[in-house]
């Protein structure tokens, strides 16, 4: 027949062809880490090494860590090929009611984050009843949401104006680090080490798994360099903050969030579902999935991780002010694409979305030190938003 | 003789995973009405976009000679600049606009940029006349005319632009017979005016009765071009020259038929499709479909059979179904979406498999398992090494062409991808399944193994409903058919006692 037999390349290549071959392959998710090693290197480098000390590695994560908490959410909802742009103020205005909780209701901060939480989570089904049921975009539903929370944020410190958070255990979720009295922070390093051995398991296992079934995978030399690259970055990050003050309590909450959508997006029914959806929504409803039923876990979640990061927002200022949540959206949106969500949808991962997240963050940060104006920094960012995304369209026209 | 207005030499065409075209040779004479035939997949449209510049010049090898020059058109406008138009079987006009408007979309009336409506609604008539649409208004909107009118409208347009080469891709396959022999009086008509056609069709009588040549596309290669002035062409010669081997052998024969009880059945099903006005879309249907048996459902395009298939299976375009019963193994059911018509034993695989069938940016093994992951799931997580063994035993069993089932699916060809399509199903292990054009768009080869898994399902016990436009096909592979026409059957045929022309008076009765 017409058929064009493809073969299976069984015969051993040599280890520069395999290099190169892998540099074409992945040259759109080598590109995100490659960014991200140049920025961090100019930054360095134009603030005298002032970025990669201990304390301003520590500062970026709990910078970063509402970012990251946004962008999960928003891989999900993009994956869907939808859009939400009232997070911002949904956070903003979580942060807010928190705040509230604790100055005027005296209720204690472990208290009050559960129930700012279960507001996210309303939030979130009230606007996905919207898309889903009644049909309105995304788009538009969102759009109204960022008034009525712009609105809502307000009114809730119009009275009091900014308020100044007392609560130390609600500010050391975005300033303090894990409870480490040991000389030189060994729990953080523990951590790390532990942290490192389970990421080697994982990796040989699912190896060992390809190979058993005949995949391709990547020669041995290979995934030993990457294993020890992942050590090596590791474990440089995890002695830089035990020098300090040790793991903060952001890294672990985004941590744990993210491992926990990881595996939704990889290992369950809902996150095959995701994709099946994101990629085809007519073919995925004829396959049996319930499309409106996953459209509401993505606004649910995406509302209940807005009122989280609102919380680390909230923490890392300790005080609620009237202008929180503004341009969150775009900082979350932006860490997605620049990870390496489709523009058109069905592909995303978190785990490259928290690179992303750490792009953008790593440019906000690193032109504060450097000082450049707050104006410029909306401008730089912009461009290299937009050459992150012509760069994945194009190198995904050029796979086909 | 010997003035040809168009030679496409040696035209190759590739795309990934497939030989669309291979070495295809294409001469068409100034003036005359020129068929290009052949099975779906033969390449006949592929060809007709290459030359109206859809696939620009360097995307093929292989030169086009129009008008005594090598042309290279970049793009559409390119083509239709040198007086080629083409008419796609999926009209390109806008509903919602007038017929002027439409007659002069793209190639407005205009001076300095302003368009001047008054010259655009006379010039409209005048071209309205030309294709005998004298007493439509040319400022009513289009989707107020008939399908028929609305061809003859895009043929006005063709017109208004000058055209000299005028291709058509199966003009008449969703017209009656009425506006089908008008639309072959205007080509006619056309001709003594100097127009030069192309025709693709499937109607083979048509061809006939119309051609002064016919040339037969097969597996992407020219076959034979005859002309009808030398000799009568026959249409078995034609039939002969597009499968390229006796009909018999095409469809394999089951070794016994087991036939049992029926396990599916609709009475009196009714259907309004809210889209339209609810106006009623299937009028009172009944069938039938027995354990163990292949029931055809014929009927030309827009009878209403992939309407009634997703009216049953979960009804997700939201019809409403204002009629009827459906029973499954003997117990009346209504599906409110297809995840329960699934659940039920009742699958479906669809028409249309890149549009909504297939994820393609996906790979063979999430596809496959994508409709039954609860049969895969333990505890909260997918056991990828079960899933993995079930993807590799039916890229095996069915003999799915790739490298992996880590291969993407919008990789692979028209006839692997059918395959995907069909394992996924075949895994969900339904009662019923309802094949919606299963072999649509893949080459012959393709096509005999999906006939032979069609009778293993069945005679392990699976029962299916064939839908198909292709008559060989259904007659073919069929225990039993129905005939649609505009959403009503027509009437049944029992194996044996079916052929073409009892099928087709079904199937233009109205």
């Amino acid at each position: 027949m017409s058929e064009i037999n493809i073969t299976e390349s069984k015969e051993k290549e040599s280890l520069f062809h395999e290099i190169i071959r892998l540099l074409k392959e992945n040259v759109r998710s080598y590109m995100m880490y490659i960014a991200l090693v140049v920025i961090m290197i100019f930054f360095n480098f134009m603030t005298k090494g002032a970025f990669l000390t201990a304390m301003n590695i520590t500062n970026l994560i709990n910078q970063a860590g509402y970012v990251a908490v946004l962008a999960i959410g928003m891989t999900i909802i993009l994956i869907l090929v939808q859009i939400d742009l009232s997070i911002g103020f949904v956070a903003g205005f979580s942060g807010a009611i928190a705040a509230i909780l604790m100055t005027q209701y005296n209720i204690s901060e472990w208290v009050a984050i559960p129930i700012v939480a279960l507001i996210g989570l309303a939030i979130g089904t009230y606007q996905g009843l919207i898309v889903t049921r009644l049909s309105v975009p995304a788009f538009v539903t969102t759009l109204a949401g960022m008034f009525i929370f712009r609105g809502a944020l307000s009114l809730s410190l119009q009275k009091t104006g900014t308020i100044i958070i007392p609560n130390a255990g609600f500010n050391a979720l975005s300033n303090g680090s894990i409870v480490d009295p040991t000389e030189g922070h060994l729990i953080t390093i523990a951590i790390g080490v532990i942290g490192i051995i389970l990421v080697f398991i994982a990796m040989i296992n699912a190896r060992r798994n390809k190979v058993k079934y005949n995949f391709q995978v990547t020669s041995l030399p290979i995934f030993v360099v990457e294993l020890v690259a992942i050590a090596v970055v590791v474990m440089v990050i995890i002695t830089r903050l035990a020098s300090f003050n040790g793991l903060p309590w952001t890294a672990v909450i985004v941590g744990v969030i993210l491992l926990g959508y990881n595996f939704m997006l990889n290992k369950t029914k809902l996150g095959r579902a995701i994709y099946g959806i994101g990629g085809n929504a007519q073919a995925a409803e004829l396959s049996g999935i319930n499309v409106k039923r996953v459209m509401m876990f993505a606004f649910c979640s995406m509302g209940t991780l807005a009122a989280i990061a609102g919380i680390l927002f909230t923490s890392r200022l300790q005080s609620a002010t009237p202008t929180a949540g503004t341009g969150f959206e775009m900082d979350a949106i932006a860490s997605s694409y620049i990870g390496g969500v489709a523009v058109s949808g069905g592909i995303g991962k978190v785990t490259n979305t928290i690179i992303g997240t750490l792009v953008i963050m790593s440019l906000t940060n690193g032109m504060n030190l450097m000082g450049v104006d707050i104006s410029w920094q909306y401008v730089v960012k912009g461009i290299i938003f937009i050459i992150a995304v012509a760069f994945d369209i194009r190198s995904r026209n050029m796979a086909k | 003789m010997g003035d040809y207005i168009l030679e496409m030499k040696n035209i190759e065409k590739v795309f990934p995973g497939v030989k669309a075209l291979d070495n295809v040779n294409f001469s068409v004479k100034r003036g005359e009405i020129h068929c290009l035939v052949g099975e779906n997949g033969a390449g006949k449209s592929t060809l007709m976009k290459v030359l109206s510049g859809v696939y620009p010049h360097g995307t093929y090898s292989g030169d086009i000679v129009y008008d005594g020059e090598v042309q290279k058109f970049r793009n559409i406008a390119d083509s239709e600049s040198k007086g080629i138009a083409i008419i796609y079987q999926e009209l390109a006009l806008i509903p919602e606009l007038s017929v002027y408007e439409n007659i002069f979309f793209g190639h407005e009336i205009a001076s300095n940029n302003i368009i001047n409506w008054n010259e655009t609604i006379v010039r409209a008539k005048e071209e309205l006349k030309k294709v005998g649409l004298d007493n439509v208004d040319p400022s009513v909107k289009l989707k107020t005319l008939g399908v028929g009118q609305q061809q003859l409208v895009e043929i006005a347009k063709a017109l208004s632009k000058n055209v000299k080469l005028l291709i058509l891709d199966e003009p008449t396959s969703s017209l009656n017979e009425d506006d089908s022999e008008n639309l072959l009086e205007l080509l006619k008509k056309l001709q003594k005016e100097g127009v030069t056609s192309i025709m693709i069709s499937h109607k083979l009588k048509e061809v006939t009765a119309i051609a002064d040549t016919v040339t037969v596309l097969r597996d992407g290669s020219t076959i034979c071009s005859m002309d009808a002035h030398e000799r009568e062409i026959k249409e078995e010669e034609i039939i002969q020259n597009m499968v390229g081997r006796k009909l018999d052998n095409i469809y394999p024969k089951r070794a016994e038929k087991k036939i049992g009880d029926v396990v599916f059945e609709l009475k009196d099903w009714t259907v309004e499709d809210p889209e339209k006005n609810y106006r009623e879309i299937l009028h009172h249907v009944n069938m039938n479909v027995r354990k163990g048996e292949i029931v055809g459902l014929q009927g030309l395009m827009g009878a209403g059979r992939t309407e009634l298939a997703m009216s049953i299976f979960g009804n997700p375009k939201g019809y409403r179904i204002t009629d009827g019963h459906l029973y499954m193994n003997g117990k009346e059911k209504r599906y409110h979406s297809p995840a329960a018509a699934i659940k039920d034993g009742l699958a479906y695989v669809t028409e249309d498999r890149k549009g909504n069938g297939l994820i393609l940016m996906q790979d063979i093994r999430y596809n496959i398992s994508v409709a039954n992951l609860d049969a895969l799931v333990k505890k909260l997580s997918i056991n990828e090494n079960e899933e993995i063994r079930i993807a590799n035993y039916y890229k095996e069993s069915i003999n799915i062409k790739a490298p992996s089932i880590e291969q993407k699916v919008g990789n692979l060809s028209g006839g692997n991808q059918q395959k995907v399509q069909l394992a996924k199903w075949m895994f969900v292990e339904p009662n019923v399944l309802i094949l919606d054009e299963p072999t649509r768009g893949i080459d012959v080869g393709a096509k005999f193994e999906i006939y032979t898994l069609m009778n293993r399902l069945v005679e392990e016990g699976m029962s299916i409903i064939m839908i198909s436009s292709e008559l060989p096909e259904i007659l073919g592979m069929s225990d039993r058919l129905y005939v649609m026409s505009e959403g009503t059957i027509t009437g049944e045929l029992i194996g044996e006692e079916a052929d073409e022309e009892k099928v087709m008076a079904l199937a233009v009765k109205s």
